[in-house]
């Protein structure tokens, strides 16, 4: 073996999409992660320690064959060649198979089987066979196939110990020899590629047989993709090297048109003869979809009860993020009152205590709360993900996708992105055209994230927060408006920057599955301390930096407006300011001292300590700034402070609501602390108007719905594009839909309200 | 099965099937990527495959071939000519 003593033994876990390799994973790991239901939901490199050992088990993407045709199928054949930077070639592979679905799953198995690597084969959902009545006789197959075949059920644990044992003890096996033949001229072809990769070195001497047939179907295959994967494969090599490949294929074209066809025919022929000796199926089988899962897809994919069921679990689901959290909601709220209360009690008055209780409190706070939306949205997403029905989705979708120049594999990048667009983005990776894959890309961050979540809870909640129907219909419309200005923008760059033929849509329809609670769980959690650990660091940092820029430079009084000073002297002549002032005239209090009208002052039982907090809060570096932008945002109908969340907001959208938690909460004279979403309702303009009234408060949504504000979002689309261009032309259209929308909503919505 | 074996001469592809019916693939044609992977799916020729249904608003469908369940457009059934089972 190719390890040296020092490194452990790495193993590649390969196979095909939802054949069970990531719940395998996590059994011989020990450390669960995303188990998913559609084809294509392990995008990213995972690693695990085999337990009990020092071997390392790394988790594919799931790949019906290894050609270039897909990102996935790259990665798949690249790592498994040792052709990725930083990461080992596996010593073992070990091949998970789906039992249920053999023939199709010995595709991928034979391409891997004939690059010689030590293999072990779990024969995986045997438990799905055996139910169907069919039998696989595994000692055949495992003699026919020359390595160890070990019956599994990942999902209960079984067969793990043989899987384990023979992973460790697993011996190199003899060269490779293809067992199956192809056409004198293919083999004299391959025979003659082969040679130059043994000469040059390219490709390790027990891979070379492989490497040449895979290399000339790339290249004969007749699509861009593989081509490319082709060419570059050409670039490492001597040019002399080069002629010679490109030579050899060039004679197999002029002889065999049609090579690739004829090469993936002949391996389905050979594997169509091994299935005959060891699975057997009596004619009393049930058929794959037999049983619940044609049951089911009857209703769910019917002409009318189909549609209707998926608008359906769309609605149910925003319903239940907006109404079956709002007790959570409630508790953390009231914890995080508790917490600033004791606080603000302990700590004595001065920067500090500022520090902890308007900057770190109230800002992480106010993300925190949201923390139980953001794991019910993580946990019907984990549901539909693990039952199957993602790809009934797309299934009932794709008309509508075509529609607009995309296909159903589209529409799960573009649902995922409800939770996040970045793994939204990542999931495009399975999708084979490039153009379809880049105008997925480039529309996903259109879906509403649940980082946008928290803005229209708290905006919903301070406008429409006593009619939970319409609540729940704003929300939804917000979702609505996202999606289809998705799929516009999609059918804009499909007509413009990525057109092209329609490319195909082949997508697997895997049975449907009950859930595992644990697993459901353990993946909610997961993707829900994301968001935590983001409260805790970006949010974090962003929550100090707004506080200081709101709490400096410290201002006197003599550095006061004439009319501030002016009014204080009012109320020091009135006698001692009534300490039990309303919490609410605060937020009042920042825009009544911009207006020196006296009819306000009169109506006012403001404070003397919330006017000197408002009119520091103005003076300050934030204030300024807010002030500045002002004018920009006014046309929006917005003021300053929420003119300030959104500025603040371009790191991440949760911070929105950190900052106006923050913005919002300065001038507030007593401890009494209201919810967040209340001060907001009840801030108003200098001249007493509501900042938030309807109109305004769906323009922002609006503005949210459509703004590209998430620094992480646009690195993902830089590496994954490769390119600066992309993530710049993203922001830049989103930006101007943002503010042309919000602007919209305002201008029309003002005139038409009166 | 046996209520399928009317099969009607104007079928000619994938495309043509209606629900229930059964037939074997012919030949596969069309673009290179979608050929190519129409082949590794496992239609190659001779395969069996039957059409379950079609999705609510007419595209694309659903067959069974091989022990598995696979979707796909019309537009890529219409090249699989098939020949009766
Ligand atoms: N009945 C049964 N179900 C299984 C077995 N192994 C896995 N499953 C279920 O099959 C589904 C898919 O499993 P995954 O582990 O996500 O499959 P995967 O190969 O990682 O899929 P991709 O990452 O999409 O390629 C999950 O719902 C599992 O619970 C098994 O042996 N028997
Ligand atoms: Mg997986």
């Amino acid at each position: 073996m190719t390890q040296s003593p020092t490194t452990s033994l790495q193993i590649a876990v390969a196979g095909n999409p939802n054949s069970g390799k990531t719940t395998l994973f996590n059994a011989l790991t020990g450390l669960r992660m995303k188990v998913g239901n559609y084809p294509g939901v392990t995008v990213e490199k995972r690693e695990g320690p085999l337990t009990g050992t020092n071997a390392v088990l790394l988790d594919l993407p799931g790949v019906y064959s290894l050609s270039a045709r897909s990102p996935d199928e790259e990665i798949a054949r690249d790592v498994l060649q040792g052709r990725i930077p930083g990461v080992r070639r596996p010593d073992v592979v070990l091949l998970v198979l789906d039992a249920a679905n053999l023939e199709r799953n010995l595709y991928l198995a034979t391409q891997i089987l004939d690059f010689g690597a030590p293999v072990v084969i779990a024969l995986n959902m045997i438990d799905v066979a055996r139910r169907r009545g069919v039998v696989i006789d595994h000692a055949a197959l495992a003699r026919l196939l020359g390595v160890p075949v070990i019956p599994t059920v990942a999902s209960e644990g079984e067969g793990l110990d043989a899987i384990r044992k023979a992973l460790t003890s697993c011996a190199e096996r003899p060269p490779a020899r293809r067992p199956w033949s192809l056409p004198p001229a293919f083999e004299a072809a391959v025979e003659a590629v082969a040679a130059v990769m043994r000469r040059s070195a390219a490709v390790p001497p027990r891979a070379v047989s492989a490497g040449a047939l895979l290399w000339l179907m790339d290249y004969l295959s007749g699509d861009a993709p593989s081509r490319r994967s082709a060419e570059r494969f050409l670039g490492r090599l001597s040019s002399s090297d080069a002629a010679a490949l490109r030579a050899a294929a060039e004679a197999l074209a002029a002889e065999l048109p049609d090579a690739a066809a004829t090469a993936i025919e002949a391996r389905y022929e050979w594997i169509a003869g091994i299935a005959a000796q060891v699975v057997s199926a009596p004619p009393t089988a049930a058929r794959p979809g037999e049983g619940a899962t044609d049951r089911i897809d009857r209703y769910l994919t019917h002409r009318v009860i189909g549609p209707v069921f998926f608008a359906a679990v769309m609605f149910v689901l925003f319903l239940s993020i907006f109404a079956w959290a709002q007790p959570l909601m409630a508790l953390i709220e009231f914890a995080q009152n508790a917490v600033a209360g004791l606080v603000g009690d302990r700590m004595s008055e001065g920067p500090l205590r500022s520090l902890m209780t308007d900057g770190v409190i109230a800002g992480v706070g106010a993300v925190v709360a949201f923390f139980p939306q953001i794991c019910i949205l993580f946990l019907c997403l984990g549901v539909l993900e693990d039952s199957g029905y993602m790809a009934r989705a797309a299934f009932i979708m794709d008309r509508v996708m075509s529609r607009v120049g995309l296909h159903g594999k589209s529409f799960i990048p573009l649902l995922s992105s409800y939770a996040c667009a970045i793994p939204g983005i990542l999931a495009t990776r399975t999708i084979e055209d490039r153009r379809d894959r880049f105008t997925t890309i480039m529309v996903a961050p259109l879906m509403s994230c649940s980082a946008r979540l928290p803005v229209y809870i708290i905006v919903i909640g301070a406008v429409f927060g006593d009619r939970p129907w319409l609540a729940a219909g704003v929300m939804f419309s917000m979702y609505a408006l996202g999606t289809l200005t998705a799929l516009a923008m999609a059918l804009l760059f499909k007509k413009t920057l990525f057109a092209g033929p329609r490319p195909p849509f082949i997508m697997e329809l895997p049975p449907y599955h009950l859930p595992r609670l644990s697993a459901l769980l353990r993946t909610t959690w997961d993707r829900s301390k994301l968001f935590l650990t983001n409260a805790g660091t970006t949010i974090f940092a962003v929550c100090v930096v707004i506080w200081a820029l709101s709490y400096f430079p410290r201002t006197d009084e003599q550095d006061f407006s004439p009319e501030v000073r002016a009014r204080l002297a009012a109320l020091d002549a009135a006698g001692p300011a009534p300490s039990a002032a309303s919490p609410r005239v605060g937020d009042g209090a920042s825009h009544a001292a911009r207006t020196a009208d006296p009819s306000l002052l009169s109506q006012s039982s403001e404070s003397r300590a919330n006017l000197i907090a408002a009119e520091r809060l103005r003076l300050s570096c934030l204030g300024r700034l807010g002030r500045f932008l002002e004018p920009a945002i006014e046309p929006l109908g917005f003021d300053w402070r929420i003119g300030v969340g959104i500025l603040s907001s371009f790191l991440a959208r949760e911070v929105f609501v950190g900052t106006i938690g923050i913005t919002f909460a300065v001038g507030e004279a007593d401890e009494e602390s209201v919810a967040l979403r209340e001060k907001l309702a009840t801030a108003v303009w200098p001249d007493g108007r509501p900042v938030l009234t309807p109109v305004t408060g769906v323009g922002l949504m609006v503005f949210y719905v459509l703004a590209c504000q998430c620094i992480s979002t646009l690195a993902v689309v830089r590496k994954e594009t490769g390119s600066w261009r992309w993530p710049a032309l993203m922001f830049a259209y989103m930006s101007v839909l943002a503010y042309v929308g919000a602007f919209l909503v305002f201008q029309i919505g003002a005139r038409a309200l009166g | 099965m046996a209520a399928i074996s009317k099969f009607a001469a104007a079928v000619r592809s994938l495309a043509d099937l209606i629900p229930g019916q059964r037939a074997r693939v012919a030949a596969v044609s069309g673009p290179a990527a979608s050929r190519n992977r129409l082949l590794e799916m496992g239609l190659t020729r001779g395969t069996v495959i039957e059409l379950i249904r079609v999705a609510p608003l007419g595209d694309p469908i659903e067959l069974e071939l091989r022990g598995y369940r696979l979707s796909v457009r019309r537009a890529e059934a219409a090249n699989v000519s098939i020949e009766s089972a």
